[in-house]
């Protein structure tokens, strides 16, 4: 076949030389394309890992500790071994070894091996030809327990006579206390005595979970050649890689991971679950695949969702609206084992130092242990508890110096190319155009304070990383990679080891590629997650992919662009600045005329150059980060911003609240696709809006029944937001265009969710002069408040008698 | 105990060997190999699994495979035909209204339930036809929009013999 007989399907369309050769014309970025991956997901073809069936598949379960809090004094598995159709049955002591995804923290084994520390923590896992035999075989594993305390609340965990969780390790230490920080910048004390006015408040976040409506499933095959393969619903196929070979001591080289589509993640799959080793022991055992599929129940068991917070802020300022000083005091409950809990610790204070500027700055924050299923990483990690809590001390500071609530958030704008007191450095920053973006499709200033008892507006600002600067394990090696391989056809293969878990990734880095590489979206294939075949990435995880990928992408793409422009302009006799590849086509950009389909100049570089492929990677700067203990740990190469209004009703009656509106304005940089970008902030705010009113994991006591259960693992129990709860979501996207991010983009996926909580508390404060400083905003909590005060004769002072509607009672 | 069942899934008429406790989702997905319906919670809370049952949207499971012997049943398996997508998949692809696709399956059998009976469905009347299947990712908001711009097209004289 001659160069030139397969050609793009652009071939008859005229182009528009302008339109190529304009700086800073894009052909793809920025339009509202289809995701590359949404066909199979809108089809019913998208194969998710329990779609898979492999010949000669077992199935796996797992048993569970009914105890929140025992020691294991024996475990007999003979029954079960016995039992017909049950091909491998293993214990913690068949892998007793402990991981963690943060490696400073292993406190985990993939079974018990002589503890049980929450109800649901795995005993023993089990293979059998069908999910009943397996669930038969259970029942049949006799295990004796020695009943311990529970503990089952962050207070009674840091008494000096509560069990010891954990091991302390070092004398001196409190094993039930995973990490403490403590960090003072300035002159706290000083700058608080010095202030015209000082807020102190109370807050608390209750925990919530994350809830994907996939549940967590692996399948894991050992294969005769001595090879692992482990497929699985997770957003860390990296760290997973790692975990395993280490727990299960295989060469890594001899495992693969791939992870399929995932229906959702959140951060509940960023860390290796049992489920996970166990379908790997249980394959070495027998010689067969097996899968395992978590129920429900085990999703909620698993958890790993966002910590229960008490946090007591005190907010020094000046009359004029400044803020001179921040102090916060947080506890938070993180359950039986450290997760990412000692970055959850450092977030809860380090994330919360913009897009305000605070003239000084202290936070102390415990993360402790408890007889629970273990906390982590949710959506927005460690920053949206004490995001709420601020932005209501700044809404209680505002009214205390008469001052607009938005007016005082631009009056302590931090700015863009700075740094904040603990020394992240902002590069852009579109916070101000957040505010009068939401201010303004609001309606903002005919409403705050001016309608009627019951409603109201609020409003409440955010940042949030674009990834971190450091990876989880110190390494030097790039934090990103893609490989880009060209076909004689005019197919590119596009070969990225990020996380597409709904969010899109992989449509990102296709409309990266084809915008460089000017060719038709639909000539990208994207390769992704399976580590015998794309390159490493750290996973979806802290917002970094669309930065950290992103830019790994436009450098392989640029260098394979540059050789292939020069193997073209050495044809035409001109420079290869002087060729353009876009919309399909490779032309001279001083003469239009001159010009030849993509795929015509993909075979003139091949046939110069050999085969056409490039790789590129990203690593982030590792020179901007505070030099005191911890200063790295929230330090990202960029930030987002966001705003949010919310407009609630609320019946005072019944303590209901309904939140009609969210407006929503996010700075992601720049939006690769507007579509995408929306989706994300549409997702975030409505998750924040159902963890601020309906969601909540409760765990009974002893007196309610068995300590460390589960109120109501299931979804018709935890609630979350339906079609019918979930408010009109209006999305604002503000483009600050990054410096540094892959065509100036920052993140979208969690920083939009952090304003939710606050702006509806304080909207709800503005509809009937409560202060919900405890969540969730449940009609419960909120009757109760309504009881407990003069709401009606708050709410009046506040709005001036003249202003007040009685016709809404 | 298994028992033999006829299935008409699609249009597709099928005799298979089923465990007796199995549901029809379990039938499906693990018997049939029709794996586009989904298991959220396996208990009817989250409407992943939902197919039409000569017409109307069920549980799928929460239901019996013997309840569906000899009724027609579709799947999402079902909505595309030759190849091209349903204008509902359409729009839900254009508008970005699938994030991870997990609840979409569902979601797309609950919608076109709706526009057969409900041609020109209101924001709220859509919303209502949706509260069984829960959504994580997109905060209905684009699933509406593609609900609303799918009846839009089925209304266009031309399209809709294509999609019926």
């Amino acid at each position: 076949m001659k160069p030139g007989e397969l050609r793009p399907r652009q071939r008859d369309v005229a182009i528009d030389p302008a339109a190529f050769v304009a700086d800073g014309a894009f052909n793809v970025i920025g339009g509202r394309h289809a995701k590359v991956d949404s066909h199979a997901r809108v089809s019913g073809a998208a194969v998710y890992t329990d779609d898979m069936t492999l010949p000669g598949m077992l199935h796996g379960k797992i048993l569970r500790s009914p105890h929140a809090h025992a020691r294991i004094v024996s475990i007999d598995t003979s029954e079960a071994e016995a039992l017909a159709g049950v091909h491998a049955v293993v214990i913690g002591s068949d892998m007793p070894v402990t991981y963690c995804v943060i490696p400073w923290t292993r406190d985990e084994y993939p079974l018990c091996v002589d503890r049980v520390r929450y109800i649901g923590d795995g005993v023993a896992a089990v293979a059998a030809i069908n999910e009943e035999t397996a669930n038969r075989a259970l029942q049949l594993i006799r295990v004796e327990y020695e009943v311990l305390e529970a503990v089952l609340t962050a207070e009674r965990a840091l008494e000096p006579d509560s069990p010891q969780i954990h091991d302390a390790g070092k004398p001196g230490r409190n094993g039930n206390i995973t990490k403490h920080v403590h960090l003072e910048f300035g002159d706290v004390d000083a700058a608080l005595e010095a202030s015209d006015v000082v807020i102190e408040g109370e807050y608390f976040f209750q925990g919530t979970t994350h809830t994907p409506i996939e549940p967590h499933c692996a399948i894991g095959w050992y294969d005769p050649s001595g090879k692992l393969t482990v497929w699985s619903a997770t957003q860390v196929p990296h760290y997973l890689h790692r975990e395993l070979a280490r727990v299960l001591d295989i060469d890594v080289a001899r495992i693969r991971v791939v992870q399929p589509a995932v229906g959702g993640a959140f951060g509940g799959k960023s860390e290796p679950f049992d489920l996970e080793f166990c379908v790997a022991a249980l394959s070495r055992k027998c010689g067969r695949p097996v899968k395992i599929l978590y129920t429900r129940e085990e999703v909620f068991y698993a958890h790993r969702g966002r910590h229960p917070m008490e946090m007591k802020y005190r907010l020094g300022g000046s009359h004029d609206g400044r803020i001179r000083a921040v102090d916060g005091k947080l506890l938070l409950d993180g359950g039986a084992y450290a997760s990412f809990g000692l970055v959850t610790a450092y977030y809860s204070g380090q994330l919360l130092t913009a897009p305000y500027t605070f003239e000084t700055y202290r936070f102390d924050s415990s993360r402790v242990y408890t007889n629970k299923p273990a906390c982590g990483p949710k959506r927005g990690h460690g920053s949206v508890q004490p995001r709420f809590a601020f932005e209501v001390q700044l809404d209680k500071f505002a009214e205390r110096i008469g001052m607009d609530p938005i007016e005082i958030r631009r009056r302590n704008f931090i700015g863009e190319r700075t740094r904040t007191i603990n020394e992240l450095r902002i590069t852009s920053n579109g916070f101000l155009q957040c505010l009068d973006a939401v201010e303004s499709a609001s309606g903002w200033t005919s409403k705050h304070r001016r309608m009627p008892f019951g409603q109201g507006v609020g409003i409440a600002g955010s940042c949030y990383i674009s990834g971190t600067n450091y990876p989880i394990y110190p390494n030097e090696m790039p934090q990103a990679a893609i490989a880009i391989q060209v076909e004689r056809s005019g197919r590119v293969a596009v070969f990225t080891g990020a996380s597409e878990i709904g969010q899109g990734s992989n449509s990102m880095v296709a409309y990266i590629t084809a915008e460089e590489l000017g060719v038709p979206l639909e000539y990208i294939r994207v390769h992704s997650t399976d580590t015998d075949m794309t390159p490493v990435d750290l996973g979806a995880y802290s917002s970094r992919e669309t930065f950290m990928v992103g830019n790994a992408c436009v450098q392989a793409a640029r260098e394979l662009s540059l050789r292939i422009r020069q193997a073209v302009a050495d044809t035409w006799e001109c420079t290869a600045a002087q060729v353009a590849l876009a919309g399909g086509w490779a032309f001279d950009v001083r003469d239009t005329a001159k010009h030849m389909p993509i795929v015509e100049a993909f075979n003139i570089a091949e046939a110069k150059l050999g085969p056409l492929g490039s790789v590129g990677h990203y690593n982030t700067p590792k020179d901007v980060h505070g030099e005191y203990r911890g200063g790295t740990i929230g330090a990202s190469p960029a930030y987002s911003f966001t705003a949010h209004v919310a407009q609630v009703s609320v019946d005072v009656d019944s303590g209901f609240v309904t939140v009609d509106n969210i407006w929503v304005a996010h700075d992601c940089g720049r939006a690769l696709n507007p579509t995408l970008v929306e989706a994300q902030m549409e997702g975030s705010a409505y998750m924040g809006f159902g963890e601020a009113l309906m969601e909540e994991n409760i765990y009974k006591d002893a007196d309610h029944g068995r300590a460390g259960l589960h109120n109501a693992p299931s979804l018709l129990d935890y609630r979350i937001p339906t079609s019918l709860d979930t408010p009109e979501l209006k999305s604002l996207i503000v483009e600050s265009i990054d410096p540094e991010g892959p065509h100036g983009a920052k993140e979208a996926g969690e920083g939009p969710l952090h304003p939710s909580i606050p702006a509806i508390a304080n909207a709800i404060y503005d509809a009937i002069g409560i202060r919900m400083d405890r969540m969730p905003f449940s009609p419960p909590n909120v009757w109760r408040a309504l009881q407990s005060t003069d709401a009606r004769a708050n709410w009046e002072r506040r709005h001036g008698s003249a202003r007040v509607d009685v016709a809404a009672d | 105990m298994h028992s033999i069942v006829q299935l008409s899934v699609n249009g597709d008429r099928h005799q298979a060997g089923v465990p007796d406790h199995y549901s029809l989702l379990e039938a499906l997905r693990y018997v049939l190999g029709l794996t586009g319906s989904k298991q959220g919670c396996d208990k009817g809370d989250c409407g992943a699994c939902t197919v039409l049952l000569d017409g109307i949207p069920v549980l799928a499971c929460i239901t019996p495979v013997h309840e569906a012997a000899g009724r027609d049943v579709m799947t999402v398996e079902g909505l595309a035909r030759a190849g091209a997508l349903h204008p509902l998949q359409e729009a839900f692809e254009r508008l970005g209204a699938a994030q991870c696709g997990f609840c979409t399956p569902g979601i797309l059998m609950s919608a076109h339930a709706l526009l057969q009976t409900n041609a020109s469905p209101s924001r709220a009347e859509i919303k209502e036809a949706l509260s069984g299947n829960l959504c994580r990712c997109t905060g209905y908001t684009k699933i509406l929009d593609a609900i609303a711009d799918a009846a839009m097209t089925l209304n266009t004289p031309d399209q809709t013999q294509a999609a019926s």
